[in-house]
């Protein structure tokens, strides 16, 4: 019976459970979150260089991580570079690292393109003050071309929170992984656990990414205008 | 600086885009005081002109000279120049994301560090000579482009510029503004600023010149008096200049 089912939420201290697998999953995305726009926003600027040497080089580890799944770098990251080189690293850890790498390659594009499409004259003018070229981007260039990177950095935002689902793959005990143990443990005597335990989990999704989502489609129209 | 050397001074200055010659040997001397107007048909390279004044453009020979130092030496920082030389493009180019007073401050204190409540006073009083004081915190995307226009001055301004250069700054201002416009650039000059002036206001040229140059092909065709150019042109491209501008 389905709706006896849901007792499997409250059963012992799974809902305690299923929310510190929750807290693992958020802190995770966070700190790749804040780690990688910070760093994108870096390499952003460093990529409207005029040095072709630079831009490919950042070109390179974009697409490196556009091209590899994520799940691989987190295997490579965990698997191949204990082994290899001796490094162990936790798999929190791990996650981290390969998130904020992958969302700075991502943001540093999101950045790029707001800089280059900013008018020339914009540039001029602020050199014709006598600023340098810091000062320049500091003032002037990174101010306007934030407000234009906002919605795409948040949909970024909301497909990094997506993909922490793959930490299980690692052995991170995230909120997918609680799910897991809490259906294996109850499914003898409770068949329609991973129906609630799920529904549940996407439950916690939801309502993690919709706001942003929607923040993230407001401000579009709104500066659309 | 000694009394005989002019403020700005330009020698065969020969500039390129890919091989296309734009300005094919231009000399060119500004004395402090004295407000010249470059004139010249669409595409004649008045803008690149002053451009390479500013550094905006590299070139390809010749030199210029400001206060008697050599601007092409890699040693000269054009950042410390472009704080003596103001300029005032066609597109209103207000910073968007600052207020009036924040844009005129930026150059005084964050190039030339000078002290907050000092540039302040100046920053206030240059706003209230082009008669915006009441705008000071307005955002650009508040203000009509005249108004817009005459921030734009203030802000190359209030650096203490040597020297302004303008190009076509009324150009995109519908009608009714050109003249507010004008009138600041007018009141510049009875001070006594050096300017280098790109125009196609034929009447504003006349009355506000030292000497026009008539630029054509990337070269000068004829240099002289306002009256002497408008009254008597002397090359038949300047001539056909002038009569197609009187219909
Ligand atoms: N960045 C550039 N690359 C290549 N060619 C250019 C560039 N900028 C200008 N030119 C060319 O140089 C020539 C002179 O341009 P410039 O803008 O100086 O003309 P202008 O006299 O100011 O014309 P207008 O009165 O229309 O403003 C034009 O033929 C233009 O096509
Ligand atoms: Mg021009």
């Amino acid at each position: 019976m389905l709706n006896s089912g849901i007792n499997v939420l409250f059963e012992g201290i799974n809902m305690q459970r299923l929310l510190m697998g929750l807290l693992v999953t958020a802190r995770v995305a966070v700190f790749s979150i804040i780690i990688g726009c910070t760093l994108g926003t870096i390499i952003g600027v460093i990529r409207t260089s005029k040095s072709k040497i630079i831009k490919m080089v950042f070109r390179i580890y974009l697409e490196l991580f556009r091209i590899i799944p994520i799940l691989v770098w987190l295997f490579v990251f965990y698997f191949v570079l204990p082994a290899d080189f001796n490094i162990n690293l936790d798999a929190e850890i791990v996650s981290i690292i390969v998130f904020s790498l992958w969302g700075a390659a991502e943001m540093s594009d999101i950045v790029r393109g707001a800089l280059i499409s900013l008018p020339k004259h914009q540039v001029e003018s602020g050199k014709a003050i006598g600023l340098n070229t810091i000062q320049l981007y500091w003032y002037i260039l990174i101010p306007q071309s934030l407000k234009r990177t906002l919605p795409s950095a948040i949909n970024l935002a909301t497909r990094m929170i997506k993909t922490t689902a793959l930490l299980v793959m690692i052995g991170v005990i995230e909120v997918v992984k609680v799910g897991q143990q809490i259906i294996e443990h109850a499914n003898l005597k409770n068949p329609t656990a991973s129906f609630w335990v799920y529904g549940f989990i996407f439950f916690l999704y939801f309502i993690m990414c919709y706001p942003l989502s929607k923040l993230s489609q407001r401000l579009e129209r709104k500066w659309a205008s | 600086m000694s009394e005989a050397t002019p403020l700005l001074q330009v020698k065969k200055l020969v500039k390129k885009y890919n091989n296309k010659t734009i300005l094919n040997g231009i000399d060119l001397t500004v004395d402090k005081g004295k407000v010249i107007v470059i004139l010249g048909p669409s595409g004649c390279g008045k803008s690149t002109l002053l451009r390479c004044l500013n550094g905006l453009e590299d070139i390809q020979d010749g030199s210029i000279l400001f206060a008697g130092q050599e601007l092409i030496d890699p040693k000269v920082s054009w950042q410390k120049i472009r704080q003596q030389i103001g300029m005032v493009f066609q597109s209103y180019d207000l910073f968007p994301n600052m207020t009036v007073l924040e844009n005129v401050l930026l150059g005084p204190i964050k190039v030339q560090k000078r002290d907050r409540a000092e540039a302040l006073a100046q920053a206030r009083e240059l706003l209230q000579r082009v008669d915006l004081a009441d705008r000071e915190n307005d955002y650009p995307r508040q203000l009509s482009g005249g108004q817009k226009q005459r921030i734009a001055i203030v802000r190359a301004l209030c650096m203490n510029p040597e020297i302004m250069l303008f190009d076509e700054v009324t150009a995109s201002l519908d009608p009714e503004m050109v003249r507010e416009v004008l009138n600041v650039i007018l009141q510049l000059a009875s001070q006594g600023m050096t300017m280098v002036i790109v125009t196609h206001e034929m009447n504003f040229a006349r009355s506000v010149a030292d000497e026009i140059i008539f630029l054509d092909n990337g070269n000068i065709c004829e240099a002289g008096h306002p009256e002497d150019f408008f009254n008597n042109p002397q090359t038949d491209r300047a001539k056909q200049f002038l009569n197609i501008l009187q219909f």
